[in-house]
């Protein structure tokens, strides 16, 4: 059992929960992420270590309410408990100087980029940070990744704060300016794949992070395979990050979409008090 | 001993095959009292007993069946729990026509006396029936510390042995329940949950300590815990990568490994979805491919699902069929179909990915390959299509590299196996064993437990020289 520390409440959607997790705090680094299950009945699902504060032994993570598990999540508040947390898995994201660096987060991606960014800073880089929303209400931590980056652009696709416009644009921008040595882009799929398609002409060696469903999250399922180069790779412990110019998004687009109306039951299931049990829902 | 033998084993009382498709509920009910000591009366009692020669873990059988003859159930149990710790998943799942009931004296008459469905018994009486007896013996405390990972019958049965030793034993799983394949792989029909976790409780009231969602070579390292204090480790994390056959459309929607269709429904409780949240998907028609008991689990599964038709798709004969003759026959029973000497080389999928159908080739028998069986050979010319919406690829499974690539200093086979000693389970590593699928690649249950139980005698010996 784990103990939820803290609760943000960053828009009406997204939340940001500090959880005790002192062995997974103790070795969690950039790019990796977690696997939980609320509770008996629960499904597994992966978060990103947004992060992580060995002292205190906890870590943090910020998510999106989109369906069964993750409205339920968003339900519970400090002293509650998760009954299961497992991690930290997949790859600790590539650190190395590159020089001129530039992370992209978008939407509720800007979570990950913030381990990201803190460690490529700290490996000498000069780090160039983008976060962009849909609209102002789901932008976070413009302050925190400006403290940790050389610059911060914010942009928002309705304008509503910052630049109006895609994340996308301003890539192109900042590439303009000068030679980008490496590009993480990380949120949802759409994004991650217009990126690809942004950056590959200009040269820019692009790493996404990719989110497929999963099960296990240890490599022996195949739920999360994804097609790199031609290849199948799994996400959860070959991944999550990927060359973004060899990633097969449309595949993995369609395999996330494969379990919608199951999705949507298990959500209307959960709004009913019977949890499931009634079933009317089946 | 006048009265004569019956040639036949007593039948074993299961659900109708129409009935069982329709439930999760176990397919065997196990014998009664009457009908076990009858079963039991067959045995001769033999003074050199072959039946032994066949059990990886020496299993005294006439004597624990002479018990189960004179009514002490329990008796019986604690006889056959001297050698094995998980009798009652051991008496369901173990290959016994290959195993102890094959050298059995009465096979060449007839049938072998039903060995693994006494073990089972025994078994089941104590579970239902509790028992005084505490008096397990437990050596003294050693002071010393052993680490196990994975919680697969490899290292339950090590865990157990080591504990009895008197050394303090904690087992780390990566998954939140452990068990390995007992609990994620093999079905609740075949082999129902609460059984499981009932004989690993008794694990634990020997003082094993199991810690769940330990990811061993993300959270520690096999070196870490060396050096953290534990005295010696045991490596048990089985073959649970799965395999996939490099074919186009291999990773269309609808396109399952056994490893995931089977945790889903097993592990995750997909069954009873909504009520647990992980959802599983089920056309119409099913195809599995592999012949495996890994692929009848998957394909009996998918009937219960709600599949119409399921398909065995396998590219050799019936002859080579690897799984146990039991769960052929209860898929048969259950209207499973098999397509013998055909495999698939593609599958197709519509616009939302999703598999809507497989292009086979057929097959037919060459000359005998390295492991014995007749090699397959596609015949050309021969392909043609399948319509299916849901495919499960029972291709075998290989190790999971995540603590071999952690662990500096293993040595590892051509296949990604750990490279340990048949006897011993030594590893390269000083202080470091291993057992269980994560040596052989897949595997029995069965020799898995012996690996553990050889390891652990071995980690004994290496702890009191220490
Ligand atoms: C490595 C990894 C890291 C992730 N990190 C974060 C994170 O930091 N914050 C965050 O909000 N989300 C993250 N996700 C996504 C998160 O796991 C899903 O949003 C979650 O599983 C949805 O569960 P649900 O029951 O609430 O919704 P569901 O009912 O399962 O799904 C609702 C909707 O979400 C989509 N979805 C389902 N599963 C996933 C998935 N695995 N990834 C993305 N979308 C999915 C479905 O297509 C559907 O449209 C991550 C995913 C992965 C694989
Ligand atoms: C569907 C199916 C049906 C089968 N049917 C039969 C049958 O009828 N009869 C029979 O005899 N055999 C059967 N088998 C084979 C048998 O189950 C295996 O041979 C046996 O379980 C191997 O035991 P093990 O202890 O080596 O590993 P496993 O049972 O595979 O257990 C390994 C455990 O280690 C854990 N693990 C892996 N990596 C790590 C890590 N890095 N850190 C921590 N934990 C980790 C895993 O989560 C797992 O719980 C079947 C197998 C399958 C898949
Ligand atoms: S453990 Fe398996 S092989 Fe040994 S006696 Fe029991 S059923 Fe037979
Ligand atoms: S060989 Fe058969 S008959 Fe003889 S002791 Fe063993 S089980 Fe009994
Ligand atoms: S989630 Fe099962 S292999 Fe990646």
């Amino acid at each position: 059992m784990h103990k939820i520390i803290k609760k943000e409440v960053l828009s009406e959607v997204v939340k940001l929960f500090e959880v005790e997790a002192p062995l997974i705090a103790a070795k969690a680094r950039a790019g990796q992420f977690f696997i939980l299950r609320l509770d008996e009945r629960g499904e597994r699902i992966p978060l990103t270590i947004a992060d992580y504060d060995r002292e205190a032994g906890t870590i943090t993570t910020i998510f999106q309410e989109v369906g069964r598990t993750t409205k339920a999540l968003g339900k519970l508040e400090p002293g509650d408990h998760i009954a299961d947390l497992v991690g930290p898995l997949g790859q600790p994201s590539e650190i190395e100087k590159f020089g001129r660096v530039v992370c992209v987060g978008g939407g509720v991606g800007i979570a990950p980029i913030h381990p990201i960014v803190r460690d490529l800073k700290k490996a000498g880089n000069d780090v160039i940070t983008i976060i962009g929303a849909r609209t102002k209400d789901l932008l976070f931590w413009e302050d925190k990744l400006a403290a940790l980056s050389d610059r911060i652009i914010v942009c928002t696709d309705d304008g509503t704060y910052g630049h109006k416009g895609f994340v996308t644009d301003m890539v192109k921008e900042v590439a303009a300016e000068g030679e980008i040595a490496r590009l993480w882009a990380i949120g949802p799929m759409p994004m991650m794949k217009a990126m690809a398609a942004t950056t590959k002409p200009l040269g820019i060696k692009t790493i996404v992070s990719l989110n497929p469903i999963m099960v296990d999250g240890t490599g022996m399922c195949g739920a999360c395979r994804v097609s790199v180069g031609n290849e199948t790779r799994f996400a959860c412990v070959d991944g999550p990050e990927f060359d973004a110019h060899l990633v097969d998004f449309d595949l993995a687009m369609r395999r996330m979409a494969y379990y919608r109306e199951e999705e949507k039951r298990a959500d209307e299931a959960g709004s009913c008090k019977c949890g499931g049990g009634c079933g009317c829902h089946s | 001993m006048s009265q004569l033998r019956a040639k036949t084993k007593h039948a074993m009382p299961s659900q109708e095959p129409e009935k069982r498709i329709t439930n999760f509920s176990e397919v065997a009910l196990g014998y009664d009292e009457k009908l076990a000591r009858a079963e039991a009366e067959r045995c001769l009692n033999c003074k050199n007993p072959q039946c032994i020669k066949g059990c990886p873990v020496e299993v005294p059988i006439p004597e624990f069946i002479s018990l189960v003859k004179q009514g002490d159930f329990l008796a019986a149990l604690k006889k056959i729990k001297t050698k094995n710790n998980l009798p009652a998943v051991c008496g369901r799942v173990c290959p016994q026509e290959n195993q102890c009931e094959k050298y059995c004296i009465l096979g060449k008459k007839g049938d072998p006396v039903g060995i693994g469905r006494l073990e089972r018994f025994a078994a089941d009486y104590e579970l239902k029936h509790g028992s005084d007896d505490t008096s397990t013996t437990k050596a003294a405390p050693t002071g010393k510390k052993v680490a196990v990972i994975g919680s697969g019958p490899a290292s339950l049965t090590a865990a157990g042995d080591l504990a009895k030793m008197g050394h303090t034993v904690t087992v780390f799983e990566a998954l939140h329940i452990p068990g390995g394949v007992l609990m994620y792989g093999i079905p609740e029909f075949r082999l129902p949950k609460d059984v499981v976790q009932k004989e690993i409780h008794k694990i634990k009231e020997l003082g094993v300590e199991i810690k769940t969602n330990h990811v061993i070579g993300k959270l520690s390292t096999v070196d870490e815990l060396l050096e953290e204090g534990y005295d010696a480790v045991f490596i048990g994390t089985g073959a649970g990568l799965p395999y996939f056959m490099n074919i186009p459309g291999e990773n269309l929607n609808g396109v399952y490994s056994a490893n995931e269709f089977l945790t889903r429904t097993n592990l995750m409780k997909a069954y009873d979805f909504p009520h647990h949240i992980t959802p599983i998907k089920v056309g119409e028609r099913v195809a599995v491919i592999g012949a495996g008991n890994v692929a009848m689990d998957a394909a009996r599964t998918a009937l219960r699902l709600g599949a119409k038709e399921s398909y065995i798709v396998y590219r050799r004969s019936e002859k080579e069929m690897p799984a146990r003759q039991e769960e052929i026959e209860h898929a048969r029973e259950e209207g499973v179909q098999f397509k013998l000497l055909t495999s698939p080389i593609e599958f197709h999928g519509n616009e939302q990915g999703v598999v809507t159908g497989m292009t086979c080739i057929k097959y037919e028998l060459g000359e005998p390959d390295a492991s014995g069986r007749r090699r397959p050979v596609p015949i050309k010319g021969s392909e043609y299509t399948m319509a299916v919406d849901t495919v499960v690829l029972a291709l075998g499974q290989g190790p999971n590299p995540l603590v071999p690539k952690s662990t500096p200093g293993l040595e590892l086979t051509k296949k990604g196996t750990i490279r340990a000693d048949e006897e011993t389970g030594a590893t390269s590593k000083p202080g470091v064993f291993a057992g269980g699928d994560i040596v052989t690649g897949a595997a029995t249950v069965i020799l898995a437990m012996g690996a553990g139980k050889k390891a652990a005698r071995a980690i004994d010996a290496y702890l009191r020289s220490k």
